[in-house]
């Protein structure tokens, strides 16, 4: 069994701080992680992997740097890892995104391609889904409890207010939500082996087998009316306790904030 | 000369600081309040390769450097001494002399389950009458056929109760002095070995400190650690890379200390602006950081020097005497910049200087560290 896992590099956006003038993201010295989604869609690859021996291969489209992510894949555990990258994807709206990553991952063998419900930084949803229509795949999205079976597999998709068993045969994708499971740390000799003994493929835009018009900028058909700066509102804490419970915990808040 | 770490280590950072966080400053301050072993999280660390990172994978290690187990070592004491001293007693002392001294067998059957972090380790040297002067061994051990029979007792060890095996020190040959000291690796259910009194401390309060009590304990001769009459040797090249670990637990918690410091006196307010903004705060600030830096570079250095193969024990000596002082001062004025607060069991910074005191005293106390040095530089 083969496993492809669709990651992407975010900046921590619960350290994203707004420019008190401009309204825009303060992206500088933002650590990246892996979109949380996407980590909880290694963990399952990973699960599968021990239940299983199947094989599992991360793949992302970004800036060289997103290597980084691919890295801490590696570290924890995935057999091989895949970076897309090239000045010509830069720009990418869902679709070219999609497009390009579909051209890829048609270069590998796959049972199973996980990616994350959405990511952080954009919140769209799409690029998963879209990535099974280019490859003509069943897919299941928000996707919170994987059973695998003899060349199927049963999936927990989460609903408004229920959630659905599907029975879904390979090859197809899934979108994992965060929920899905709690995943693992990297451990230190993962991460030494991650830099010292493996290597990342790195595929420009001379590997793929892609139409030119569909990718980067160009390839987009979304296009940005405006953008403006959410108003922010700290979320408010609701709390369900007796009145003297209560008490305790907003003097000991206050106390916290040293304003008592 | 590079003063950068490399990309591993500084995910390593990463991945040390996401865990201090998430799985041991939690219960930093239950730990240190009940006294309590951290069990759940030295569990957690046995999963995650986290007590065997420096150790080669042939022996169930991590395949990582020593650079990369003081960084660990750092940032679990940077959220909890305690959990920083199990490790590093584990590592440092209970598992490297198999590694440095151990015959093939012993690392197949010890050091492996030790770096795999299937069982725990831990070092007895000192005893009552035997602290820094480590000749005035009282313990014995004479050979009876195809075993040791081991008698006396050791005080102040690390991870006793808890440990599974222990370096132990005892006189074969008491005419030799230093000479006639040698190592054996004690299983814990060893006939005739018992755990005695655990020890209540100022800080690490967590860690257990415990008696351990030999009465006729039968140790097989193939336990025997090097040779007979090297066990001073084993010892003194276990605590000098043992000393690193310290230096990092030192180096950790004043780190601790000082981001704690940073977060409370952004928020303090007195006179109408936060502590931060009048000038003698920034000052101190400055200076705390200024020797956690300096601490660091010496702790890192010894650490390279030991990757590298080179002569540490000087590096190692001067890291730790250096880092435990830096550990020492800046807690201290980190409790001072905190108020009455600082003084108050709601803020972590008192624990952590109560932590602090111990790194200028265990694995060799400041003065020992000051003898190291000199004798290096002297003779």
């Amino acid at each position: 069994m083969k496993i492809v896992v669709c990651i992407k590099q975010v900046p921590n956006t619960s350290e994203v701080k707004l420019d008190p003038v401009t309204g825009t993201l303060i992206r500088e010295g933002i650590p990246s992680i892996i979109n949380p989604d996407d980590k909880a869609g290694l963990e399952a690859a990973l699960r599968i992997k021990e239940k299983t021996g199947a094989k599992v291969c991360a793949i992302t489209m970004g800036p060289p740097q997103a290597e980084k992510a691919l890295r801490e894949a590696l570290a924890m555990g995935v057999d091989e890892a895949i970076l897309v990258t090239d000045r010509k994807f830069g720009g990418a709206d869902t679709w070219a995104t999609s497009f390009t990553l579909a051209a890829a991952i048609r270069k590998l063998n796959y049972d199973l391609i996980i990616t994350g419900r959405q990511a952080i930084d954009g919140d769209t949803a799409q690029v998963g889904p879209q990535i099974a229509e280019h490859l003509k795949l069943p897919s299941v999205s928000y996707v919170e409890g994987i059973q695998v079976k003899d060349g199927h597999l049963i999936v927990k998709r989460q609903y408004e207010d229920r959630y659905h068993m599907i029975k879904v045969h390979f090859p197809c994708l899934i979108t994992a939500l965060s929920e899905l499971n709690e995943p693992r740390y990297m451990t230190p000799g993962g991460v030494f082996d991650a830099y010292r003994e493996k290597e990342i493929t790195v595929w420009t835009l001379e590997d793929l087998d892609v139409d030119r018009t569909q990718i980067g900028l160009k390839g987009s058909p979304t296009k940005v009316y405006k953008s403006f700066a959410k108003q922010l509102k700290p979320a408010g804490t609701v709390l369900t306790l007796d009145p003297e419970e209560a008490a305790s915990y907003l003097v000991e808040k206050l106390k916290e904030k040293h304003i008592l | 000369m590079d003063f950068f770490l490399s990309q591993e280590h500084e995910m390593l950072r990463t991945l040390y600081k996401e865990f201090a966080e998430r799985e041991v400053k939690p219960f930093a301050q239950e730990v240190d309040e009940e006294e309590k072993f951290p069990i759940e999280s030295v569990k957690k660390l046995q999963k995650y390769g986290f007590m065997g990172i420096p150790f080669p994978k042939q022996f169930g290690g991590q395949g990582a450097d020593t650079l990369a187990y003081i960084m660990a070592i750092e940032e679990l004491s940077a959220a909890c001494a305690t959990t920083g001293v199990i490790v590093s007693a584990h590592t440092s002392l209970g598992a490297h002399p198999i590694l440095e001294f151990g015959t093939p067998e012993q690392k197949e059957k010890y050091l492996k389950p030790l770096a795999e972090g299937k069982l725990l380790g831990a070092f007895a040297l000192t005893e009552p009458n035997a602290g820094t002067d480590a000749a005035g061994q009282q313990t014995k051990a004479v050979l009876d056929g195809d075993h040791y029979i081991l008698n006396g007792s050791k005080i102040f060890i690390t991870n006793a109760g808890y440990a599974d095996i222990y370096i132990v020190m005892a006189m074969t040959d008491k005419s030799k002095g230093t000479r006639g000291i040698s190592a054996f690796i004690v299983e814990k259910d060893s006939p005739g070995f018992r755990v005695g009194k655990k020890e209540l401390k100022m800080g690490i309060r967590g860690s257990s400190t415990c008696e351990l009590i030999f009465e006729n304990c039968r140790v097989p001769k193939e336990n025997l650690l090097s040779k007979e009459g090297k066990g001073f040797k084993v010892a003194m090249n276990t605590l000098d890379g043992g000393r690193i670990g310290i230096a990092a637990q030192a180096l950790g918690i004043a780190q601790g200390a000082l981001d704690e410091t940073i977060k409370y006196v952004k928020e303090r307010k007195q006179f109408g602006r936060s502590l931060s903004k009048f000038q003698i705060t920034q000052f101190e600030i400055a200076d705390m950081c200024t020797k956690i830096e300096a601490a660091r570079m010496l702790v890192y250095k010894a650490a390279c020097y030991k990757d590298a193969k080179k002569p540490f024990g000087k590096e190692a000596a001067m890291a730790k005497l250096f880092a435990a002082e830096v550990a020492m001062e800046v807690t201290t004025k980190a409790v001072q910049l905190h108020g009455g607060y600082g003084y108050t069991r709601d803020y972590s910074v008192e624990r952590m200087m109560r932590d602090a005191k111990i790194t200028e005293i265990y694995e060799g106390t400041s003065e020992v560290q000051k003898m190291v040095i000199s004798a290096n530089v002297l003779n």
